[in-house]
């Protein structure tokens, strides 16, 4: 970096996250609101009047799916637990100073990212499962965690670097090391960006669940399917299935932008 | 380059031998070499690029030397085997954009590190910061968030901060040259008397006044180079190097 002399501070230019990751979009934009209540209102209606008007399908369907829906929402926060780690694993590793570290994560992202996630999930439970006998439900928690930690660990390194320079060479300054500056000072403020992406990515980790139901991972999807196919109701079933997780991702949605606002805080003291 | 210290009793606090510093292909510090005595004042000028911010900073390693030798209290602080964050706590530094810590009270600003590094228990580290922020003129401030502050008010947090590890040496870089011209005073006021109480400093600053009134030695620099130091008097009165004197009508 230069000397900087001048009298406007180079350093403190407000901080501009380049994700190289999926577009994320701004959950606390005003609009939101609207679209949000909105479509939660109407998919919540539509589900409703269909299970009252017609129960014959409609209500048999959203009888059969709990259990599926139970397995959706096991898959996705058993595989955020790894997602996390991982992802701030990977962040650090791109963001070290050490050369084979660096190049282990980055060759990491590089990878994954270049591959499908059905791809991968194909690979883990029929590739390397024939030789390792995977459960079903292994595989697909181990696919969703190594496809999203990758894309976490992009999250993850763009909130490390969203935070100013200044503030790691405050806190090296005053004697704390690498660790303690990364734990006390970066990370913390880190955090509050990464929030929301982090969200994000967990949404749509949700979403990309439904994939598992082609390797015979019972999750709500997958239930619906056998429904359909017993019945040949497909057009009544997969409308349920649809308005399900529109309703759950619709409802996670609201939860993050209300954390994040709890998190941004300290930001509207002013 | 000849050394001059206007104090010779005693061994130098901090001694810089030779130092070189390069970005790229510039030579942003060129065979700097000083020697600061315990208990000196000194303020460093020059205009913008001349080296004066990266010659303090490498006093605390935050640039790191490509050539030379620095000694702080006695040790070689460019050695790779010397262990920097030990050193660190005992060198305070105040920063052009004050670096407070956004996401802590004023009273952590000041408690953290005494805590984790100096070993105090909240109580003592609490007491300690009370006392620095009296000192400081903000006691009112203690459980706001820094960005409640004006940028003034930051900056003497920033010193208390800094004064909280008790440091032996204080480096200001550009301290007061964020803050609107109504808040410099304030800053400067903490850092007269903060130079009054015997404390060693090195200070890099536009702020002539304070130059006349607390430098034991002004040193002037352009393109990395010491052209000229001597005491205040000497440097602004009887200033001998064109450089410096093209500089000095320049801002005076």
């Amino acid at each position: 970096m230069s000397t900087s002399n001048d009298p406007i501070d180079t350093e403190q230019a407000p901080a501009i996250i380049v994700t190289e990751g999926p577009a994320m979009p701004n959950p606390r934009e005003k609009s939101l609101l609207n679209a949000w209540s909105l479509s939660f209102l109407a998919a919540v209606l539509t589900l409703a009047g269909l299970c009252f008007y017609k129960p014959d399908p409609y209500w048999e369907v959203m009888k059969f799916v709990p259990d599926g829906l139970l397995v959706t929402f096991q898959i996705t926060i058993i595989s955020l637990c790894f997602v996390i780690p991982i992802g701030l694993f990977t962040g650090l590793g791109k963001l070290s100073r050490c050369r084979p570290i660096n190049l282990l994560a980055s060759t990491y992202v590089e990878i994954i990212r270049g591959i499908p996630l059905l791809m991968q999930l194909f690979y883990i439970y029929y590739a390397l499962g024939s030789m390792l006998k995977v459960s079903p439900t292994v595989a697909a928690v181990a696919a969703l965690s190594i496809c999203y930690g990758a894309y976490m660990g992009e999250v993850f390194r763009a909130g490390i670097l969203s935070v100013p320079k200044g503030q790691s060479e405050a806190a090296r300054s005053l004697g704390f090391n690498r660790f303690q500056t990364m734990t006390l000072v970066i990370l913390p403020q880190a955090l509050r960006t990464i929030i929301p992406p982090v969200g994000n990515e967990s949404i749509a980790l949700l979403k990309d669940t439904s994939l598992v139901s082609v390797i015979a991972v019972a999750d709500v999807l997958r239930r619906g399917r056998e429904y359909a196919s017993q019945t040949f109701e497909y057009f009544e079933t997969y409308t349920v299935i649809a308005l399900v997780y529109l309703i759950i991702t619709l409802l996670l949605s609201k939860v993050l932008s209300m954390v994040e606002g709890r998190l941004s805080r300290y930001e509207h003291h002013r | 380059m000849s050394i001059t210290a206007e104090n010779n009793s005693g061994k130098p606090v901090i001694s810089i031998r030779n130092v070189w510093k390069f970005f790229g292909q510039l030579a942003a510090l060129k065979d700097i070499c000083l020697d600061i005595m315990p208990g000196e004042k000194v303020v460093i000028i020059g205009p913008s690029g001349s080296g004066k911010s990266t010659c303090l900073r490498t006093i605390n390693r935050l640039e790191n030397v490509d050539k030379g030798t620095i000694y702080v209290e006695g040790q070689d602080i460019t050695s790779s085997e010397h262990d920097i964050n030990a050193m660190r706590q005992n060198l305070g530094m105040v920063f052009q954009s004050f670096n407070l810590f956004p996401h802590m009270t004023v009273l952590r600003n000041l408690t953290v590190a005494p805590m984790k590094l100096r070993g105090l228990s909240r109580a003592d580290a609490e007491e300690r910061a009370l006392l620095l922020l009296k000192k400081v003129g903000l006691a009112d401030k203690v459980n706001v968030y820094p960005n409640t502050l004006s940028g003034g008010q930051q900056q003497r947090v920033a010193i208390a901060r800094a004064l909280a590890m008790q440091p032996h040496i204080m480096l200001f870089d550009e301290p007061t040259s964020a803050l609107d011209p109504e808040m410099i005073g304030e800053v400067l006021d903490v850092m007269v008397s903060l130079a009054q109480e015997g404390m060693t400093m090195v200070c890099v600053t536009h702020e002539m006044g304070f130059a006349r009134e607390v430098a034991d030695r002004v040193i002037f620099m352009d393109q990395g180079a010491i052209l000229e130091q001597g005491s205040p008097d000497q440097l602004f009165n009887h200033p001998k190097n064109p450089r410096l004197q093209q500089f000095l009508n320049q801002i005076l």
